[in-house]
């Protein structure tokens, strides 16, 4: 096929301008996974989903029509021995076994939802981290102090792998007393065995790639590449686990809640505590295990969903 | 004096109930300040572990055994602590390597890994590092370095990659610079650029090299002096020009015999070496080479052939060598049986 010079002296600018596009777009390996990630409907979802979660956990509680401690039915006398009145106009969702209004508790329960996840799933980033970092650094760098230490620490994880982890999780809660904290912290601790593992493997795996053997050819110190060349290019796959655990940990939470080791001031709403409390109506009034329990799984799917989605963005196999 | 002496260095990888693996087996050359030495060889006949060995980059495993001695301007590297050894990398001897994007972080910009190397040994920091950074990539001929610097390795060409690997390499004006295939993971246009560059650094800075590689284009382009290996020892060491001239060990005459000729007529077929590195003779047996040889003689088998001193200062391990063009070639045994 031959093109006229306009056509061809066209098509050379046209090419020559998107290469120029090309040069500018997409700079670090961050902001090229964030480029897929948007391209992902899964990812979107997820976000959409989490987005709305956020938001009815922040700004829920000042909107919602009444207040979560109100006893409403009973004041009414609407609550009566086996007697749980459902949805009305007022009440979208009816009312709890106290008489409160199950819609504003949902509201405000989100947020206690939200920070058991979110601060119960850094406890373990934190601490699975630090043992795993400490541990991935000492076996892929160090000499025979550095996988003793790393022995030492991965018998520990070891250890803490081998309960069960609501058995684990349970006799944490159980020896420091049931509260919100207790639980916060058990299911952070059962999450600290995976982030530990994880970033350790990565880290060993990357301590045997070319540019940590160019590094060390160029004389840079064995801690200097630990922290700057090791570590960075192991965190990845932590993040998404963070995102997964996060899923899990709300229904550790709420598994623990239920079990009763929970938050014993049942003024303040949470979905565990909830689903807990509901267990006793399930004959009269099965909607109120339903609502928490429904609201429990579109977060822990939405999490998923974004975790899996960051999962493949950030997988180098999957970058072209 | 030679800058590195290498002597009868010899790398072991043990594995519990199987034999040794001498992948390097008495190997001796020297690099001399400010020259070209070429190691050749095909896969797996232990130049890159040579290189390593002498950086001391092998893998710590139970099991390996390094010996002999490999003398860097009066201290034997082998010998060095840990500590010791650090200081001298990058600022004495310096590597570059075969893969540039795996070699180069892909998280971080080319510029913090140059800096990284000027902060580890020559104590710049900040704008200064940054400033000499910018400096030693447009040495390595990268266009806009101020702009480079800040961009991840993903960004750049397979070419550009391996500048700014050989930028960071020369960044402490090393005396002694090993490159371990540099130009193999790059395309032919690109290889002669890098190799200009190579050329040309060496000539500005009087750094010497040490160039590993199996292509004998490259050898022919750089090295002064060439050794050959063949199963983790020196077969052959010559000056270029004799060594391409009159190669005498067979299997630096099968090197060259195999490579790919334009001139060769259509239709004429490619001169490989029969068999592969895999068969192997152990040399306490005899010659390594002599299952793949053409000029395979009884003497070949059960002792190892001896390096033969030549009386134009080059060296062969081989009992039946190829003649030299006009010497009457010795009656070959089964020619007079």
């Amino acid at each position: 096929m031959t093109l006229s010079p306009g056509k061809k002296r066209e098509k050379i600018d046209r090419l020559s301008e998107l290469a120029a596009r090309d040069d500018e777009r997409g700079v670090s390996l961050w902001q090229e996974a964030f480029r897929r990630l948007r391209g992902n409907p899964a990812a979107i979802v997820g976000a959409i989903i989490l987005a709305l979660f956020v938001l009815v956990a922040v700004v829920g509680p000042f909107l919602v029509p009444y207040a979560a401690t109100d006893t409403i039915g009973i004041r009414e006398g609407l609550i009566k021995p086996g007697v749980i009145p459902g949805p009305t106009g007022d009440h979208w969702f009816g009312y709890d076994h106290q008489g409160r209004d199950e819609f504003s508790r949902m509201i405000v329960g989100a947020r206690q939802t939200l920070l058991v996840g979110v601060v119960s799933t850094l406890i373990g980033l934190a601490i699975g981290a630090l043992i795993g970092g400490v541990s991935g650094a000492a076996a892929g760098l160090g000499g025979r102090w550095g996988r003793w230490i790393d022995t030492t620490l991965m018998r520990f994880i070891d250890m803490l792998l081998a309960m069960p982890s609501l058995l684990l999780a349970v006799s944490i809660a159980a020896l420091l007393g049931a509260s919100l904290t207790t639980v916060m912290i058990a299911v952070g601790v059962v999450s600290v065995p995976v982030f530990a593992r994880l970033l350790r493997g990565s880290m060993i795996s990357q301590a045997n790639s070319d540019y940590v053997l160019a590094a060390t050819s160029l004389g840079v110190k064995k801690s200097k590449i630990a922290l700057t060349h090791v570590v960075p290019n192991s965190l990845a796959p932590v993040i998404v686990q963070a995102t997964l655990t996060l899923a899990t940990a709300i229904i550790e939470a709420a598994a623990l809640s239920f079990l009763g080791l929970g938050n014993p001031d049942t003024a303040v709403p949470e979905w565990g505590v909830m689903l807990a409390d509901a267990q006793q109506y399930l004959g009269i009034r099965p909607s109120l295990a339903i609502y928490p329990a429904v609201a429990i799984i579109i977060t822990a799917l939405g999490f998923t969903l974004l975790g899996e989605a960051m999962r493949e963005a950030l997988d180098p196999k999957l970058r072209k | 004096m030679a800058l590195l002496e290498v002597e009868d260095l010899s790398v072991t990888f043990a594995r519990r109930g199987q034999r040794a693996v001498h992948a390097v087996d008495g190997v001796s050359f020297s690099v001399d300040a400010g020259e070209v030495v070429g190691l050749v060889g095909e896969s797996g006949c232990g130049k890159s572990v040579t290189s390593l060995a002498i950086m001391g980059l092998l893998p710590k495993q139970p099991g390996l055994s390094v010996g002999g001695k490999a003398v860097f301007d009066g201290t034997d590297l082998l010998q060095l602590d840990d500590r010791s050894r650090r200081d001298i990398r990058g600022r004495d001897i310096a590597m570059i390597f075969q893969d540039p994007l795996s070699s180069l972080n892909p998280v971080i910009p080319i510029g913090l890994q140059v800096t990284e190397v000027l902060t580890r040994h020559r104590g710049m920091k900040g704008e200064t590092a940054a400033k000499e950074a910018a400096a030693l990539l447009d040495r390595v001929g990268i266009p806009d370095p101020k702009r480079r610097l800040k961009e991840y390795p993903h960004q750049l060409s397979g070419g550009m990659r391996q500048r700014a690997l050989i930028a960071m390499a020369v960044a402490c004006q090393p005396r002694l610079l090993i490159a371990d295939e540099p130009t193999t993971a790059l395309d032919v246009t690109i290889q002669a650029q890098i190799l200009e560059l190579l050329k040309d650094l060496v000539r500005d800075s009087g750094t010497a090299l040490l160039m590993i590689t199996h292509d004998l284009g490259v050898v022919a382009g750089m090295c002064d002096t060439v050794n050959v290996l063949y199963g983790g020892r020196v077969v052959e060491t010559a000056r270029r020009r004799p060594l391409f001239r009159q190669p005498r060990h067979p299997y630096t005459v099968g090197l060259l015999g195999s490579v790919p000729r334009l001139d060769a007529g259509r239709g004429e077929k490619l001169n490989p070496i029969p068999g592969s590195v895999r068969d192997l003779l152990p040399w306490p047996d005899g010659c390594a080479f002599a299952p793949r040889c053409a000029r395979r003689t009884d003497e070949c088998v059960g002792e190892p052939p001896e390096l033969v001193h030549a009386h134009d200062g080059r060296s062969y391990r081989c009992v039946n060598p190829e003649p030299l063009p006009g010497m009457v070639p010795a009656p070959r045994e089964e020619e007079s049986a």
